[in-house]
């Protein structure tokens, strides 16, 4: 019988420590499916970064370099300048690209580094257990946000899709969700995209991935994947913000 | 790599440091302009790209830190530069370098501090840099060159021990010996068998394991097994590559110990010693970690006064004490960094002369 729906080769046939309805388990599966597509895998060196994302080495069945929290984009300019003829990608959650990581991100996307940043935005540092992230709603109630966030003390969320593209390194960005079959296609091809870019060499690629975080948001995965619709979409609209391609 | 040359070049001591990483086969250095050690990015950005190799200058130095821990992860050699305020910004990516067995080489010339301090020499950075600097609880290799000879020829070796051991090298200067000219033979780069970094990450090639470069240590008792073998690397490192150098302390009754700067200053004040005759020697430890404690409790075994120099309020000190006999005395004379600080010949001359005459060993001397 033909096996028509099968494991990446780049990912471990293992199963992961992510929570239920996570959408993590999805963009590990799409990462794999572009590495695999393009013929990648043994070139390819992944930048795991600080949180939910750190275990990416566990998943992923390539070479992987673990960065401290925030700084993914420079080791993978690191590793990228040594090696340029190697595919580098980072993976990074909301706290640790646009916190403690903005100065790191921002200035590797200007170089325009040929590397590929996967921004996994879920509104909220997971790892550590929920509290409030540079991308978090207004309003959102978290673990260090018990009465909402306050624009007027906290600031507004980044829109980092939309920040990126003003830059002119980059090469490529787009947000994405994993709500629906219909997204979940959408971002599988812009994924694949952001790794054809990088082989070709058109500078830097960025995807912002819209996740839900049932656990954290004290939802059930059916109602968290709704809040992506309800809440997470309007302020974060999906599109692609940049495409080379297109100048 | 650069043609050696084995004339006589009359260089900066900044300068010297980037020449041997030239010559040492460095492919990356990441840097970010800080007085004084700008000379080394400037050079690099000059002549790294004639080798092939890659100059990038960094948003900060903890983007150089950590472009220099990913190079390093790719399996290159690498190296960064900075001073003070830079090398403290740069202790986070360190501490995951040596978290992950990373070798890379910091060149620190060191300047005032603590806060912005001063751009002037000091030695007040020793802790710092030979207690690890960052979380976690680890050691770096910390190489101290008191000439710009020892500039060149101690980054090339910060290379070698680095890559042998898995374990961050610091060169630990300050910016006398960073800004100094003097004449040097540039080295060609030595022979030293080193072993394959089968363990970077390059791409995982058919038929062969993931290698995975992280300080991520969660199962049980890994973390614990992990400390223990780097107590064990460094104790290998004391056993071998422990390097100092003696002046004149067979038959001294008073041993001088200084590092960098320092000791160039001291060496002159125990020649005046002895012409005055007086029998002082002097005792510079190159390695700073692994600290040769093994010169002090052989000298300490004849030698029963120390006095350790250091331009800060004591550092090393702490360390000179350890490792001397018990029964030997070290008493210190610093001078904390900072602008007119730099002590002369004459005022350690008279330091010396002043411990010498209560030094109950001494021979009768009349001044």
């Amino acid at each position: 019988m033909k096996q028509v729906f099968t494991r990446p080769d780049s990912l471990k046939d293992v199963p992961t420590h992510f929570c239920p309805g996570c959408n993590h388990g999805t963009v590990h599966r799409l990462v794999g499916e572009a590495i695999d597509d393009l013929g990648l895998r043994s070139e390819t060196i992944g930048v795991a970064s600080v949180g939910c994302s750190v275990f990416l080495y566990g998943y992923f069945d390539i070479d992987v370099i673990e960065a401290p929290h925030g700084r993914a984009p420079a080791v993978a300019t690191g590793a990228k300048r040594a090696r340029p003829d190697r595919i580098v990608f980072t993976y990074q959650g909301d706290g640790d690209l646009a916190a403690i990581g903005m100065s790191e991100i921002i200035h590797s996307a200007n170089r325009g580094e040929d590397i590929t940043v996967i921004f996994v935005n879920n509104t909220t540092y997971g790892m550590t257990g929920g509290q409030m992230a540079p991308t978090t709603l207004p309003g959102q109630k978290t673990s260090t946000s018990p009465y909402g966030r306050d624009v007027a003390k906290d600031g507004a969320p980044f829109k980092m899709a939309e920040l990126l593209s003003g830059l002119d390194g980059v090469a490529f960005s787009a947000r994405v969700a994993l709500n629906s079959p219909k997204n979940v296609l959408m971002a599988q091809k812009a994924i694949k995209t952001a790794f054809q870019y990088q082989v070709e060499k058109k500078g830097f690629s960025f995807i912002e991935a819209l996740s839900s975080c049932p656990t954290n948001w004290g939802m059930s995965p059916l109602a968290a994947n709704q809040r992506v619709v309800d809440e997470m979409i309007p302020y974060f609209p999906l599109g692609t913000y940049k495409n080379r391609a297109d100048l | 790599m650069n043609s050696a040359v084995t004339e006589k070049i009359f260089v900066k001591g900044n300068e010297a440091v980037a020449m041997a990483a030239l010559e040492a086969g460095c492919r990356c250095y990441f840097g970010y302009p800080i007085t004084p050690q700008s000379d080394i990015p400037e050079y690099l950005s000059r002549e790294l790209p004639k080798t092939g190799g890659e100059f990038l200058q960094a948003e900060s130095e903890i983007g150089a830190i950590n472009m220099l821990l990913g190079a390093s992860a790719a399996g290159v050699r690498a190296m960064t530069s900075s001073s003070g305020p830079g090398i403290s910004l740069k202790q986070e990516g360190i501490s995951y370098m040596a978290g992950s067995e990373l070798p890379g080489v910091i060149v620190d010339i060191m300047r005032q501090g603590p806060g912005l301090g001063g751009i002037d020499a000091s030695q007040a950075d020793y802790f710092q840099a030979t207690r690890g600097g960052g979380h976690g609880g680890y050691r770096i290799i910390v190489l101290a060159p008191n000439s710009v000879q020892e500039m060149y020829d101690l980054t090339m070796q910060a290379f070698d021990l680095s890559d042998l051991y898995r374990i961050p090298a610091m060169v630990l200067a300050d910016s006398v010996i960073g800004q100094m000219k003097e004449s040097i033979v540039a080295n060609p780069r030595p022979v030293v068998e080193l072993p394959d970094k089968g363990w970077a990450v390059r791409g995982r090639q058919e038929g062969t394991e993931q290698n995975v470069v992280k300080s991520l240590k969660l199962g049980d008792g890994e973390m614990e097994k992990f400390h223990w073998m780097m107590h064990d690397r460094y104790q290998l490192l004391a056993d071998k590559e422990c390097r100092w150098e003696e002046y004149l302390t067979d038959d001294a009754d008073l041993i001088v110990t200084a590092f960098g700067s320092t000791s160039r200053i001291s060496k002159t004040a125990v020649a005046m010693a002895r012409e005055a005759g007086m029998k002082v020697g002097l005792l510079r430890p190159i390695t700073l970690f692994p600290f040769p404690k093994r010169a002090y409790a052989a000298l300490s075994e004849h030698c029963k006064l120390f006095l350790d120099i250091e331009l800060s309020t004591g550092q090393m000190v702490d360390d000179v004490r350890l490792s001397v006999a018990r029964d030997a005395e070290v008493a210190f004379y610093g001078r904390p960094p900072g602008a007119g600080s730099l002590p002369t010949p004459e005022e350690l001359f008279e330091q010396i002369a002043r411990h010498y005459r209560a030094c109950p060993a001494a021979t009768e001397v009349t001044l």
